[in-house]
Parts: C-alpha cells; sequence; structure tokens
C-alpha cells in the first residue's frame, strides 16, 4: 500500500514536472541554446527557470526539513550528504555541460517530448540512455574489480 | 497562473536577474519560464515531501538502468509522469514541444545523447537533481556541478556557432 502510494506521488510529481518544462520552455531546443548563447543573440528567460523553481524549492526544502523528522510515507529522508569535491562530478559535470550545448537537450526535456516521436528525438534518447547504462555498468565491473583480492 | 505564485518568487527573481538583464526577453516568455519554474519546483517538493527523495531526473532513470527489485516502483512512477505530462503537451500545448531545429545527423544526435547519458551518472545529476534540487539545499557539489555545466554548455554554443559554425 505504501509502495502503491509512493508510485502515485512520483507519477503526479513527474507530470507537473514535465508540464513545468514545457511551459518554460525547456521543450524547445532552440531556446535553450539561444539561452546558452550568450555573446549571440541572447534569451535570457529561461534563466527564471531556475530562479522560480529555486525558490519554491529551496524554502519548501528548510520548511519540511526542519520540521518533520521523515517523509510522509517512507521512514528516512534519502537525500545525498557528500561534499567533497571531486575530479568525478567535475568531469562528469563537464560533459554533461558539452552534450547538453551541443543540441539544447537535457534529460528531463528529453524524455518529456519523448511522446511526440520525433526521430531525432529518439535517436538522442537512445545515446542519452546507452550512455547511462553504459557508464553503470563499467562502474560496476570496476567496482567488482577493486573489491576481488 | 496564479497570482500567488508570482507574488513568492517575483521579489527574488528581480533581485537575482536585474531587469535590464532580461531585456532580451519578452514579458510573457518570462512569465512563462518563472511559472514553468515554479511548478518544478513544486513537483520536487511533492516527492521531498512524501517520498523523502531528490527529483534528479538522471538518477531517477539511472536507477532503472538495470533495474533493481525493490527501488522500481516509485522510479517508473516518475518517468511514467514525465510521459503522460509530454502528451498531455501535446495535446493542449503542441507548441512547447519544438523539436524541429534538432540537426539530421545521427552520429551528432547520439554523441550529444551519450556525453548527456555518461556525463549526468559520472557527475551525479543534471539540470534538475544539481541545478534545481542541489542549488535549493545549498549543496556545495551541486553548486560546483551547476557552475561546470552550465559553463561548459555556454562554452560549446559560443564554439559551434560564432567559432566553428555560424
Amino acid at each position: 500500500m505504501r509502495g502503491l502510494r509512493q508510485t502515485h506521488v512520483s507519477f503526479l510529481s513527474g507530470v507537473l514536472f514535465a508540464l513545468g518544462l514545457g511551459i518554460a520552455g525547456m521543450t524547445r531546443p532552440a531556446k535553450v541554446l539561444a539561452f546558452l548563447d550568450i555573446t549571440g543573440d541572447w534569451d535570457p528567460s529561461l534563466a527564471l527557470v531556475m530562479v522560480g523553481a529555486i525558490a519554491v524549492y529551496g524554502v519548501a526544502f528548510r520548511q519540511i526539513t526542519s520540521r518533520l523528522q521523515r517523509p510522509l510515507l517512507l521512514p528516512r529522508f534519502e537525500l545525498p550528504t557528500r561534499t567533497d569535491i571531486d575530479a568525478r562530478l567535475v568531469v562528469g559535470s563537464i560533459l554533461f555541460g558539452v552534450g547538453w550545448g551541443l543540441l539544447g537537450l537535457c534529460p528531463g526535456p528529453a524524455l518529456t517530448a519523448a511522446v511526440t516521436g520525433d526521430a531525432g528525438l529518439l535517436i538522442f534518447v537512445a545515446g542519452m540512455l546507452a550512455g547511462m547504462i553504459g557508464f553503470n555498468l563499467a562502474l560496476e565491473a570496476l567496482q567488482e574489480r577493486r573489491r576481488a583480492p | 497562473m496564479h497570482l500567488s505564485d508570482l507574488a513568492l518568487v517575483l521579489p527574488l527573481a528581480s533581485a537575482r536577474a536585474p531587469a535590464t538583464l532580461l531585456a532580451g526577453a519578452t514579458a510573457p516568455d518570462l512569465a512563462a519560464a518563472l511559472f514553468g519554474g515554479a511548478l518544478i519546483g513544486l513537483a520536487s517538493m511533492l516527492l521531498l515531501l512524501f517520498s523523502g527523495r531528490v527529483a534528479g531526473i538522471s538518477g531517477v532513470v539511472g536507477g532503472l538502468l538495470p533495474p533493481r527489485l525493490g527501488d522500481l516502483d516509485w522510479r517508473v512512477g516518475f518517468v511514467a509522469g514525465l510521459l503522460v505530462g509530454g502528451l498531455a503537451l501535446r495535446l493542449a500545448l503542441p507548441s512547447t514541444l519544438d523539436l524541429s531545429t534538432l540537426p539530421d545527423s545521427t552520429p551528432l544526435l547520439l554523441l550529444g545523447g551519450a556525453l548527456v547519458g555518461v556525463g549526468t551518472r559520472m557527475g551525479n545529476g543534471c539540470t534538475s537533481g544539481h541545478g534545481v534540487c542541489g542549488v535549493g539545499r545549498m549543496s556545495r557539489r551541486s553548486v560546483v556541478a551547476t557552475v561546470t555545466f552550465m559553463a561548459f554548455a555556454a562554452g560549446t554554443v559560443f564554439l559551434s556557432r560564432h567559432v566553428i559554425g555560424g
């Protein structure tokens, strides 16, 4: 029952997330590239997506984590606790940034737009999912090898 | 658009982005971006409030590849929600899904996708997990990641539009 309710909340969160991305303009790669093109004909509007999202989430995060011992459906919050800056974080962010800048698509908008069936977009999504699974499997293999004597 | 959303967000927006900086965009675009952003914040808040989790798309999807029992339902639910949300956009606001400018080159599309896929798994997050949730809770790692991917995305656009292409 708890698992089912969790799935419902996730589903609703996903729907709202997709609507937010679409309304904000994040599912139009041309607009995203115009936002990233700061030395060209810059379209600054997408900066407000982050402002709006961070304003709502930042306030909500402080209120929720200071008032509640645990989330409503689970025994504890599952939040990242690391604070160290390592090469993996920086190199990964560089690769992601280059990919985002090449086509103007990041993971959320790419999945949201998948329902269009646009061939180019689906090729991008296939590359993205292959990259994710490839990295996950390579990391597992590496950790496995490190564990072995 | 709810006025209450604007009332909450506008003072912050004006503080962080002076009006002159925003002159390159139209008012409806700015309002839509702010409202869409607030919806994204709300969606992320729901996941935190009920499940205590970070709404990071690459993390949610990456955890499904390969899928693991016991950690499956909420991830599948979220991705299904994204797709249904996409369908709703397609039916109600089709102009929001404008992919006509994507290049035809299959190698370029695959390369971009692979960079995004590998990069977000390696860096433990993307625009949502680091950019919204991480920066929203002022995580040091997320601020570094966000500044890094924004800078390299802008740099890539600069190179491809003004140095190589154009």
